[in-house]
Parts: C-alpha cells; sequence; structure tokens
C-alpha cells in the first residue's frame, strides 16, 4: 500500500496515496523528510532573523499562584455556544470543546464539552448523597466523604454527546469548523468507584434488570441503563483529570457509563434505583432516539458506533503554502479500540493508513497522525476508522440509506475538508 | 500441582465470600435507609404507572395551570415556541419530510409525561407543581392531541391507560452488544 512511486517531477517519493499522502513509517525514521521535499537537509524556509534577549529573560516572572491559568495569550482557546434560542431557559444547551486549538488525548477539564437541561447546580459537597435503593436487599444512602474512602479506579474514557456532529445530517453542508460540527466529544481520565462494588453493598435482588440513574440538577435528568452494563465497566466518578470533577460535568459525582451516549452519563448522580424493566424517561423516549424512514424509531441507541475527525489541519487552521503538513485527529469508538484509522486526501478514491499514536485505548479516543506534502492543489480530505470489532466508519451516503437524514443522534459518518488553493479549509459533503 | 489447586482454592473462597458476606474489599459506609425516607427522591414513573401518586386533575383545571405555568415557553394550546410544540404532529414520522415529534404524535407513555413534568417543568420552578397540577396540566395536553374524552380525569389509575398513538413506534436499536 505505501510502495515507494516514482513522481511526475522526478523525485522518489514516499507516496501512499493520493494527492500527497504520505507512508505513516516516515515519523519513525530519522531521515524523516529529507526523500521527500528532494532537497536533503536544505531548509525551505527564508534566512532567520539574528536572536535578540527578549524581556521576559531580563526581568524576573510572576510570583506563585494557588490555581494555574493558561497563557494570556491563549484566549482564543475556549469553549463556544450560542445563546439560548428562549432566554427563559438559558441553562438548556452545550458548550463544545476547540479541537481545532488542542493536541494529543486528553481534554482539559475547562475545555471539556457540556450538554445541560437545567444550568449548572452549585451543589455542596457535605450536603450531596447518592441512594441506592430499589430492588436490593440494602437500601443505601453514601455521602460524599463516604465514597472518597472507597478503593478508586481510573479510566480514560470520551463521553460524547448523543447530538455531537449533527451537523453533518443537515440538507446543506454549514460552514462550520471541528468544534462547531464535531466538538460534543471529549476524553479525560475519571477516577471513582466501580458502580459494581456500590451495587454489591446494597445486594442486588435477583429480578433487577435496569438501574435508573438520575441527577440533582433541576431537571433531575434520569436514563435507565441495563444492569449488566452497570456491573461491567461503569464508575461513580469523583474526579476529572486528577481534581474533583468540575461543576459543568457533575460535582461532585458523576456516573461514567463508558462508550454509551453522553447523557446517560449522569451528572450530579443522586440516586440509583434498581427496577425490572426501563422506566422510559424523556430522554429516552421524546428525545435521543433516532427516527427511522418508516416511521419506527430506534429506541436505547446505545454504544456510540466507531467514529473519527481530522482536527488538523481543520477550518480556521488552514495550510500557509505548499510543503509538508501532518494530518491529525481523533477516532474513537463505544464498542471498544481502535484498530485502523485510514486517511484520504482525494475525497475518497484512495486510502492510507494513519500512525495511531499510544495509548490506543476501548472506550477512549485514539490520536492519528500521517505526514502529507500538499502539492497547492485543492484536495478533500477525510479520515476513516476501524474499531476491534471490526465496524468500519461508514460514509454520509450509507448513513443517510439507512436512516435518512432526519435521525441526527449517533451521526457517526465520515466527515469532509475541502482544501482550496489558497489552503482554506470548509465543511463540504463529498 | 497441589499449589495450583490450593491457590485456585483460595481465590474462589474469596470470590464467594465477597459475594455472599457483602464486599469485603469495601468499606461499607453506606447508610441504611428506608423507602418511606426515600420517598421525596423516588419521582420515577414507568410505564405501568407504580409509584403514581394520589391526587387528580381535569382538563378545565389544566387549562388554567397551562396559561399560568407552561404557555409562555410552549405556546398556545401547546403549539410550541420558542420552546417544543405539545400537540399534533401526527402522520409526520414516516417519510422523508421534517417529523414534529410531539407528546401526541411521538411519545409512547402518558407516564413519562406525568414523571418529566412533575421532575422538570415549569424550566424555572421544577418540582413546584402539586399532584393534582401535574394530573390537570397532563389532562389538558392529552386532550389537545384528542387522547381523552372531554370529562375525562386523569389520576393514578387513568392516566397510565391513556392509549398513545406512538406506543408501538419504537425498536431497539439493533447493534447494542450484549454484555454478560
Amino acid at each position: 500500500m505505501a510502495g515507494k512511486r516514482k513522481r511526475d517531477d522526478g523525485h522518489s517519493a514516499d507516496q501512499a496515496a493520493g494527492n500527497g499522502l504520505l507512508d505513516r513509517r516516515l515519523f519513525l525514521r530519522s531521515s524523516l523528510f529529507a526523500g521527500v521535499s528532494g532537497a536533503g537537509l536544505a531548509p525551505l524556509a527564508a534566512q532567520a532573523e539574528p536572536l535578540t534577549n527578549p524581556k521576559w529573560t531580563l526581568e524576573p516572572g510572576a510570583p506563585f499562584n494557588g490555581y494555574g491559568k493558561p497563557s494570556r495569550f491563549e484566549d482564543k482557546n475556549v469553549r463556544n455556544y450560542t445563546p439560548p434560542a428562549n432566554p427563559a431557559t438559558f441553562g438548556i444547551g452545550t458548550a463544545r470543546t476547540p479541537h481545532h486549538l488542542l493536541d494529543g488525548m486528553i481534554t482539559p477539564n475547562s475545555l471539556h464539552f457540556e450538554r445541560s437541561h437545567g444550568g449548572v447546580p452549585d451543589i455542596d459537597p457535605a450536603q450531596h448523597k447518592l441512594a441506592i435503593h430499589g430492588l436490593v436487599k440494602r437500601p443505601l444512602v453514601f455521602t460524599v466523604e463516604a465514597l472518597s474512602r472507597y478503593p478508586m479506579t481510573s479510566r480514560i474514557s470520551f463521553i460524547e454527546c448523543g447530538g455531537n456532529s449533527g451537523g453533518l445530517s443537515a440538507a446543506q453542508a454549514t460552514p462550520n469548523n471541528v468544534q462547531g460540527l464535531h466538538g460534543l466529544l471529549s476524553c479525560a481520565e475519571w477516577t471513582g468507584v466501580k458502580l459494581s462494588t456500590l451495587l454489591d453493598e446494597a445486594g442486588i435482588d435477583p429480578s433487577a434488570k435496569w438501574i435508573l440513574a438520575e441527577g440533582a440538577d433541576s431537571a433531575s435528568v434520569s436514563r435507565s441503563i441495563p444492569l449488566a452494563k452497570a456491573l461491567d465497566d461503569c464508575i461513580v466518578c469523583l474526579y476529572q483529570n486528577g481534581e474533583r470533577i468540575r461543576p459543568e460535568n457533575g460535582y461532585p459525582i458523576r456516573l461514567l457509563v463508558p462508550g454509551y451516549s453522553g447523557n446517560m452519563n449522569i451528572k450530579w448522580l443522586r440516586r440509583i434505583k434498581l427496577v425490572n424493566a426501563p422506566v422510559m424517561t424523556k430522554d429516552e423516549t421524546s428525545k435521543y432516539t433516532i427516527l427511522l424512514p418508516t416511521g419506527k424509531a430506534w429506541k436505547f441507541v446505545f454504544p456510540l458506533e466507531v467514529k473519527s475527525m481530522i482536527t488538523k489541519p481543520s477550518p480556521g487552521i488552514n495550510l500557509q503554502g505548499k510543503g509538508i503538513y501532518e494530518i491529525s485527529g481523533l477516532a474513537w469508538s463505544g464498542n471498544g479500540r481502535i484498530t485502523k484509522v485510514e486517511v484520504s486526501a482525494d475525497g475518497g478514491q484512495s486510502w492510507t493508513p494513519a500512525l495511531l499514536q499510544d495509548p490506543v485505548l476501548s472506550k477512549a479516543v485514539t490520536r492519528f497522525r500521517l505526514p502529507w506534502n500538499w502539492s497547492g492543489a485543492p484536495a478533500v480530505l477525510q479520515s476513516r476508522a476501524t474499531d476491534e470489532t471490526g465496524m468500519v466508519q461508514p460514509s454520509r451516503a450509507q448513513i443517510i440509506a439507512e436512516r435518512g437524514l432526519r435521525g441526527a443522534y449517533h451521526f457517526n459518518a465520515i466527515a469532509s475538508w475541502k482544501v482550496d488553493d489558497k489552503g482554506e479549509l470548509t465543511n463540504v459533503f463529498a | 500441582m497441589s499449589l495450583l489447586k490450593s491457590a485456585t482454592f483460595s481465590f474462589a473462597l474469596v470470590v464467594s465470600l465477597s459475594h455472599l458476606a457483602m464486599a469485603v474489599d469495601s468499606p461499607n459506609l453506606g447508610q441504611p435507609v428506608s423507602e418511606a425516607d426515600l420517598a421525596a427522591w423516588d419521582i420515577s414513573i414507568g410505564p405501568d404507572g407504580k409509584g403514581l401518586p394520589a391526587g387528580q386533575g381535569t382538563i378545565a383545571q389544566g387549562e388554567v395551570v397551562y396559561a399560568a405555568k407552561c404557555q409562555a415557553c410552549h405556546g398556545e394550546k401547546g403549539a410550541g415556541r420558542p420552546n417544543d410544540a405539545l400537540v399534533g404532529g401526527f402522520d409526520t414520522l414516516a417519510g422523508d419530510k421534517p417529523a414534529v415529534k410531539t407528546v401526541g404524535s411521538y411519545w409512547p407513555y402518558p407516564t413519562t409525561f406525568f414523571d418529566y413534568v412533575r421532575r422538570a417543568m415549569p424550566w424555572n420552578e421544577p418540582k413546584s407543581l402539586t399532584n393534582d397540577e401535574v394530573y390537570a396540566v397532563a389532562a389538558y395536553v392529552f386532550s389537545l392531541n384528542g387522547l381523552i374524552k372531554p370529562d375525562a380525569v386523569m389520576n393514578a389509575q387513568t392516566l397510565p391507560q391513556v392509549q398513545m398513538p406512538n406506543r408501538d413506534g419504537f425498536v431497539t436499536f439493533p447493534r447494542t452488544a450484549k454484555i454478560d
């Protein structure tokens, strides 16, 4: 797949697919791009100015502070959110992660996406409690302090809103960037108590088949989750990337339901009721169900299926002249590990595998990278992920064939960035 | 070989202890609580209606509650705007035109309406309606959708019996992995 080809201009290059995509293994070589540029080690950039000492090298810096902040020069690296359609219901909406300005696999806590239905509650952890009841031998109440004494476990996991990438289900491509289209996905290290530990302590009645998980926010968001999933890998989380969970992400307790629809990862968790059948709450009937052209709708759409996106280059992170660039992005699957990410620069006519950066973890995002020699001509960049179950990320046309354009939830289609001859990128349907 | 057997036996013992005598590796700090003392939080209502509280409401009573508490966001007679429409949309689910998914056209269970309104509405004053008011506003919205007779009264017995047109409109997502 990555065989050397003789290029028209006479240079031997590690071209791996059309429109200048290079072999991912170039990143592993010490002579990186020497052969690609055809110019050996000769620099491509103009001569640098003579170096001088800037003022921050000539005077003492700032003293210490208690809680760090980003550099003042990073003020554009923020979540975005649109004003509520109805100002009276201001706490219904989303704030999106700026993936075009991030790299690596972990989303900083200040930039983790938020989806809320009733605003962010101001919860005093000394007064917050978690009740476990219903079909159990012993109904129990846990304080946050008590939970803090339990054996902890950590897991790096993505959370993705069921409505993420819904923009790809629009009839026409909208002028959106990666944040606007795919910003309802984030990935963090979550730490807490295995839900199975707490359920065992309460004593599970054999007739229990589901749990209802409910938040302490004003909307009391509630979802039914199969008991088997609750016992498999759910975590009652107290920490997000090492510190206590941020208020907008569930302080002081959030339920992590790895790989399942974001709305099921109940924030501000205050109650778990064991039941023998799903409760059929608002968010598992009227919302987060996928209406099909037949008029029937899918319910219990739990796993977020295999998906990927290119974060760099992307709209707003444009190309500055022809030459070598890194194409980079994220891939994830609610069904397990990512096994392959392929990249195309010619709108899907030819593909080549990207380098998957360690660690590659189940139900976490995987960072992929691929070198690209941009010729300066128009191109269409796409990424296509495969997970360990063998599922391949579908094209937009395949999704539409299955469910039409009205099922915007869990829209995991291949996305496309068009590159024009000026190096500017836009969202297109290709 | 005997070492292996002994190790296997010990492991089995630990596992069975942890499951029979509660989690031995857990601090066991859960405080016992009675279901009665949990009542203020136990507000979820499943399709069987189990747990619906005492109380009742008529369509006329619901119209008054709706005008005062709901209409500003959900429009006159549930027509919607600025927030979700609650009425109509019948015969919009099949096909490829935009669907109007309302309580009448889309919601499969009447109990979901009681559960959701009691816990989350009105948005600025959730959990402020009395049970009578929730039953009444349910009666009004069901009536606007033509789901109940003009003299119907909603209570713990009658509300779960309301026949929702889209009751059988949902199928389980075919690709959820089994976890056993």
